[in-house]
Parts: C-alpha cells; sequence; structure tokens
C-alpha cells in the first residue's frame, strides 16, 4: 500500500501546480516547478520501500538530477538575459486560473474514482495528483502568454504524467525510462535555447509577437 | 544486436560531425553516413537477423516497410543536403549536420521499435531532432515556425506518453503480466486487456501521434513548419516523421483490434480522415505560398492515409502502398521547391512567376510531382488512392469514397493554380536579384528527379518484393482467420 509519507509528497506536488497557476515572479515558478520534479523522484523510493533495487535509485536519482538541477538551471539561464521576469497580461486572469485549478483538481478526483485502477494504487491520491497536474499543466500552456511560463506549463505536463507512470514503474524496462528522461532534457534545452534566440529577435518573450506566419 | 547498428552508426555519424572543424567538408558526413546505413539496412532486410534488446527492436514487416522507405528517402536526401549547403557556405552547419544524422538514427529506431514505451521515445527524438533543423536559416520567421512546432509537437507527444502508460494499465489492470508494452505479447493477450484504459489509450495515442502525423484539426504547426524549414527539411518532415507516427498508430490500432474494439479506432481514423482532407482542400484554395502548399498537400495525404487504414484489410494495404507513394513524391517535392525558392528569392504566388525560366529542371520536376502527387497516372499515388477508393465501394462506405474524390478534385484545382501560376511567366525582379549560386546544380537536381523516378516506378511496376511485405504486414495488424 501506499504510504503516508506518499500521500504527503503528492499534496506537495498539487501546491506547486496551484502557486505556479497563482503567477509569482518566473524565477520562483521555476523553483516550483524544480521542487514537484524533485518531489515525484521521491516516490519510487518511498513506494518500493520494501526492497530497493538498482532500478529504483536510478530512476529517483535521475529524476532529481534532471528535474531539480539541470532544467531549472538552464531555464534560470535563459530568464537571466530576459528584462522582466514576471508574467503579463494572460489570458484568464490569475484568480479565475487559481479557480480554475481548483476545480481542475476536483476533477481529477471524480476520474480517478470512476477509473478501474489496478489493485494498489486504488484510493491513493497517486492518480488524482497526476491526472489534475497534467490538466494544471495544460491550462499554463493554453493561458499564459510569455514563453518561459510555456516551458513551465510543458514540465507540469510532463511531471503529472510521470508520476502516473510511477504507478507502473515495475512494468517498465530501465531503457524506455532513461530514455524518456533523455527526451525531456533534450527538449527542455532546446526550448531553452529557442527562448534565448525569441529574446535577441523580439526583445522580449512575448509570445503573441510571433504572428507573421498565416495565411 | 546488429539492428542496433541501424540506430548506432548513423548516431555516431552525428557526433562525427559535431566533433569535425571543417565547415566546407562536413556535409559529406551526411551522404557517407546514408551509405553506409542503406546498405546496413539493404542487408538486415535480405538476412533477418532477430530481434535485439529482449525482443523491443525486431524487424516486423511493417518495420521493413518503414526502415526500407527510409533509406531510400534518406539517401536521395543527403545528396541534395551537400549541394544545398554547397550554396549556403556562410552559414555554419555544424548543428544542421549533426542533427540530420540524428534524425537518421531516431527514425531507424522508431521504425525497429517493438515495445510502445521505446516507440514513444524513437518518435519523440525524431521531433527533438528535427527542430534545429528548422532554425537553419536563423531569421524571425523561422524562430516563430520552430516555437510553434516544439510547443505543439511537445504537448501532443507528452499526450501520447501518456496515452502510453494508459495502455501499459490497461494490461496490468487485471494483474501483474510479464512482458508490459511489447507489441507481439499484446496482440497475443488482446482479449485478456481492459477495455475501458484501452479506449482512453487509443483517444490520447491517436491525438498524441495525430499531432506529429499532422491531420487536421492538429495540423496546426505544419503550414508554418513547412513553410520555414529548407527544402531537405520538408522532405524528411514530410516523408519521415509522418511515416513514422503514421505506422505508430497502426500498431496501436492493431492492438485494440486484438482486443475486439477495432471498430472504435477505425471510426475516429476516418473522421480525422475526411476532416483533414477537407480543410486540406480548402486552404489549398486560399495559400499564396508554394511552400505551405506542400504542407497542406501533405495534411491531406495523411488524411488519405487514415482513410485508408479504417477501412479494413485491403484499406490497409493501399494505405501501406500509399505511404511509399507520399513519402517519395513529397521528397521530390519538397527538394525541387527548395531550389525554386531559393532562385526566386520569393515564396508566395504575389512575388513569384517565371521559374521554368530561372530554373528550368527545378520547374520541371516540380510540375511533374505536381501531377504526381494529385493522383495523375501511371505515377504510384494514383494506384493506391485507386485502390482506397474502391475500397471504400466495397465495403459500402460510397458516401467516404465520394468526398475522398471530392476532396481531391479541389486540392488538384488548388496546387495547379499556385504551380502554374509560379512556374509560368516572366520572372519577377526578385529572382533577377539572385546571384548564380543560387541556381541549379546537378546535386541539387538529381536526387529530386531519382525521387520522383522511384515514384513513377512505384506506379508502373510495383516491386513484388513490396507487395509481398505489404501484405505481409496487413495479415500481422489485422489477422484474417
Amino acid at each position: 500500500m501506499v504510504g503516508r509519507l506518499v500521500e504527503l509528497v503528492l499534496v506537495a506536488v498539487v501546491l506547486a501546480d496551484l502557486f505556479v497557476l497563482a503567477s509569482p515572479p518566473l524565477a520562483a515558478c521555476i523553483r516550483a516547478v524544480a521542487l514537484q520534479g524533485m518531489a515525484l523522484g521521491l516516490i519510487p523510493l518511498l513506494l518500493h520501500r520494501d526492497g530497493w533495487s538498482a532500478h529504483t535509485f536510478l530512476i529517483a536519482f535521475g529524476m532529481i538530477a534532471l528535474k531539480g538541477f539541470l532544467i531549472p538551471g538552464m531555464l534560470f539561464k535563459a530568464l537571466r538575459e530576459a528584462p522582466l521576469h514576471r508574467e503579463e497580461e494572460p489570458l484568464v486572469g490569475f484568480s479565475l486560473s487559481l479557480i480554475l485549478g481548483g476545480g481542475l483538481i476536483a476533477l481529477a478526483v471524480a476520474l480517478a474514482g470512476k477509473l478501474p485502477l489496478p489493485v494498489g494504487v486504488k484510493g491513493s491520491l497517486l492518480v488524482p495528483a497526476a491526472l489534475a497536474t497534467v490538466m494544471m499543466g495544460c491550462l499554463v500552456i493554453v493561458t499564459r502568454v510569455k514563453a518561459m511560463s510555456q516551458v513551465l506549463g510543458f514540465l507540469m505536463l510532463e511531471n503529472g504524467i510521470l508520476a502516473f507512470g510511477l504507478t507502473l514503474s515495475r512494468e517498465l524496462p530501465v531503457l524506455v525510462e532513461t530514455g524518456v528522461l533523455m527526451d525531456v532534457f533534450v527538449g527542455v534545452f532546446i526550448m531553452a535555447v529557442v527562448i534565448r534566440h525569441i529574446q535577441l529577435e523580439f526583445g522580449s518573450m512575448n509570445t503573441r509577437k510571433l504572428t507573421a506566419l498565416k495565411e | 544486436m546488429s539492428l542496433l547498428l541501424l540506430v548506432l552508426i548513423p548516431a555516431v555519424f552525428a557526433v562525427a560531425a559535431f566533433a569535425l572543424n571543417d565547415n566546407e567538408r562536413r556535409p559529406w558526413l551526411i551522404p557517407t553516413g546514408a551509405a553506409v546505413h542503406a546498405a546496413l539496412t539493404t542487408f538486415l532486410l535480405r538476412f533477418d537477423p532477430g530481434p535485439a534488446l529482449g525482443g523491443a527492436l525486431a524487424l516486423d514487416a511493417q518495420g521493413r516497410i518503414v526502415l526500407g522507405l527510409l533509406s531510400v528517402l534518406f539517401f536521395g536526401s543527403s545528396v541534395y543536403a551537400v549541394g544545398y549547403l554547397k550554396v549556403h557556405p556562410e552559414r555554419d552547419n555544424r548543428t544542421f549536420t549533426a542533427c540530420l544524422l540524428a534524425f537518421l538514427a531516431a527514425t531507424s529506431l522508431a521504425s525497429l521499435s517493438q515495445h510502445f514505451g521505446l516507440l514513444w521515445v524513437a518518435v519523440e527524438a525524431t521531433t527533438l531532432s528535427a527542430a534545429p533543423l528548422l532554425y537553419f536559416k536563423h531569421n524571425a520567421r523561422s524562430l516563430e515556425a520552430t516555437w510553434k512546432y516544439l510547443v505543439i509537437g511537445s504537448v501532443g507527444i507528452a499526450l501520447a506518453l501518456l496515452g502510453t502508460f494508459f495502455l501499459a494499465t490497461a494490461e496490468t489492470a487485471g494483474g501483474p503480466v510479464t512482458d508490459v508494452l511489447l507489441f507481439p505479447a499484446m496482440l497475443a493477450r488482446g482479449g485478456s486487456l481492459s477495455v475501458p484504459w484501452l479506449r482512453i489509450a487509443v483517444v490520447f495515442l491517436i491525438v498524441g501521434y495525430g499531432t506529429k502525423m499532422g491531420v487536421a484539426p492538429l495540423h496546426t504547426w505544419k503550414p508554418d513548419a513547412y513553410g520555414e524549414a529548407p527544402g531537405i527539411v520538408g522532405a524528411m518532415l514530410a516523408g519521415g516523421v509522418t511515416t513514422v507516427a503514421f505506422t505508430a498508430i497502426l500498431r496501436v490500432r492493431a492492438v485494440i483490434n486484438a482486443a475486439g474494439e477495432g471498430a472504435m479506432a477505425d471510426h475516429t481514423l476516418l473522421a480525422i480522415g475526411i476532416f483533414s482532407m477537407l480543410v486540406a482542400a480548402l486552404f489549398l484554395l486560399v495559400t499564396r505560398d508554394f511552400k505551405r502548399m506542400l504542407a497542406y498537400s501533405s495534411v491531406e495525404h495523411m488524411g488519405i492515409l487514415s482513410i485508408g487504414a479504417a477501412l479494413g484489410g485491403a484499406g490497409l494495404w493501399a494505405a501501406l502502398f500509399h505511404v511509399w507513394n507520399n513519402s517519395l513524391t513529397k521528397g521530390a517535392l519538397f527538394l525541387s521547391a527548395g531550389n525554386i525558392r531559393r532562385a526566386a528569392g520569393a515564396r508566395t504566388v504575389d512575388e513569384v512567376a517565371g521559374m521554368a525560366i530561372r530554373t528550368p529542371v527545378s520547374a520541371r520536376i516540380f510540375v511533374t510531382g505536381l501531377l504526381a502527387v494529385t493522383a495523375c497516372p501511371p505515377f504510384g499515388p494514383f494506384f493506391s488512392e485507386l485502390r482506397i477508393v474502391r475500397t471504400a465501394f466495397a465495403t459500402g462506405h460510397a458516401a467516404v469514397a465520394a468526398g475522398f474524390l471530392g476532396c481531391l478534385l479541389f486540392a488538384f484545382f488548388g496546387l495547379t493554380r499556385l504551380v502554374f501560376a509560379i512556374v509560368d511567366g516572366r520572372p519577377r525582379p526578385a529572382a533577377r536579384a539572385t546571384g548564380p549560386r543560387l541556381r541549379e546544380t546537378a546535386g541539387t537536381v538529381l536526387p529530386p528527379l531519382a525521387l520522383l523516378g522511384a515514384s513513377l516506378w512505384l506506379g508502373l511496376a510495383t516491386p513484388s518484393v513490396l507487395q509481398e511485405t505489404w501484405t505481409a504486414a496487413v495479415q500481422a495488424l489485422l489477422p484474417t482467420p
């Protein structure tokens, strides 16, 4: 059974989502998403306390190193060149996005209750937290206009998906899990480079300026 | 382990390209790597080495189809790459060369993957290696296209990962099993999969891989990306990425069929297919940019593939045939369009005309390619599309066949309108201003010609070895008792 400690970590994961929705300065958002990723990295260790294998350690270490240090490092580097460090004029106001976030959490809990979950994760917070994080990540991507905020939304989406994947961590080969983490790393690396070029080219990270291509 | 070499060899060449400090000679690594890869592919297709990595990599009938096609397309384009990079000596081609070779490694991995997790990793790697290729021109427009491609593509592919996890849950929901997400094992235990999970998984996987494929309404990145990408990158995306994503969907479809729920996937694919063809036909009538035109044509052909795949065994056979036709024809079109755009110095019908005078060979390839892509006999696409229409009638989908033909007609109007506008008439000032170094060379003309010739050959005399492989793939994906 999933222990109480895991539930606590999952609450922190969802709180990180809400924190980003409330839209503090971008640097704080990057830290929140980094903490979220590190919290997720702890879960395999807590889930399989009965018998840690090299596999468990590898995944936990990989996630913490990647999501807690490497990716935030790259994002901070991209942010350093930005003149303004806060999300401006989102398409949906900050308080409204918090309310929407609450609604999405309720939806995730209801959905998870309806799904025929495998024995072992039924009743735990793992699946609701994962689904809520996926949905809030999507919300951030579609409502924020800064390129950096969209990358953070993508990372939240990815974190939610990986949280769901943790229910399967014993079934997936190490090769696949490593591949997934590698792809996330390279993806964010390329996005960070593109963000820096967008800043140089357009003088800001506002994606609303990217409107030259149309019929 | 020799299957792994198909991935490792291009990867090693990619690293070598990145390490080499010679902008002039570096591009030659592309055709060298492609030739080694093609030789190995030929050898492995002849002498099947058996699975590798615990069954996660294997060369099944579908893999043979995709791998063979990618090898032909990439080798043809690699020769063009040298000619293309030679006319841009001022641009640093280190990232471009390395990413193009990494792209070959990723697509090879995708065509060999028997594990849905590994397949996802490979398709995502394909996407990522293509992103720096899009940004090769380093201007504001290509930056915008790259960003949209990255964001839409990443979200789409992330949803496919969630779908993959749902697929695994469909296997494990009833209790622990071995070989989770391994394609042959999933087909074998089709009946014992959890149907609710499977249904959710299929929706997410079709949306995810459909975004990569660029079916409407998930195609919005496509005109921007194809419009801004160099011709060779367009050929790789329209011929390679779409093929890999489509065949990923075919594997998903085979699994849900094994579970007895195939009708649901068929209806979804049919709806997406018709909608894609309709959207593409309408946009082809309004667009004024001949590279964006190719993107909408690609959306149209993805619709054709989806419809074929939704029509059962005979339709699937035609769709696999069309995969080859589409990739080779698109390759020829993108490569010749690249030559035309370079010499014209512009890309809309308002600024470009008379290219038959400026780039006579490319213009001829472009017009002939247009005839091929709009399914004029005796090119390959005519025969595969004819088979799809006949299957639609035979399976009682007369309305689908009618819509299919109607969309083809409108697409034909849209495509001919643009192509003849840029080819006919007198060259505009922008084309007169471009220097002689942007004219045609053997290196930039022969590859599209060869790809077009291959498309013609597929139509005139479809090789029996290909036909047998398509039949074997259909039998594996949709077994008929």
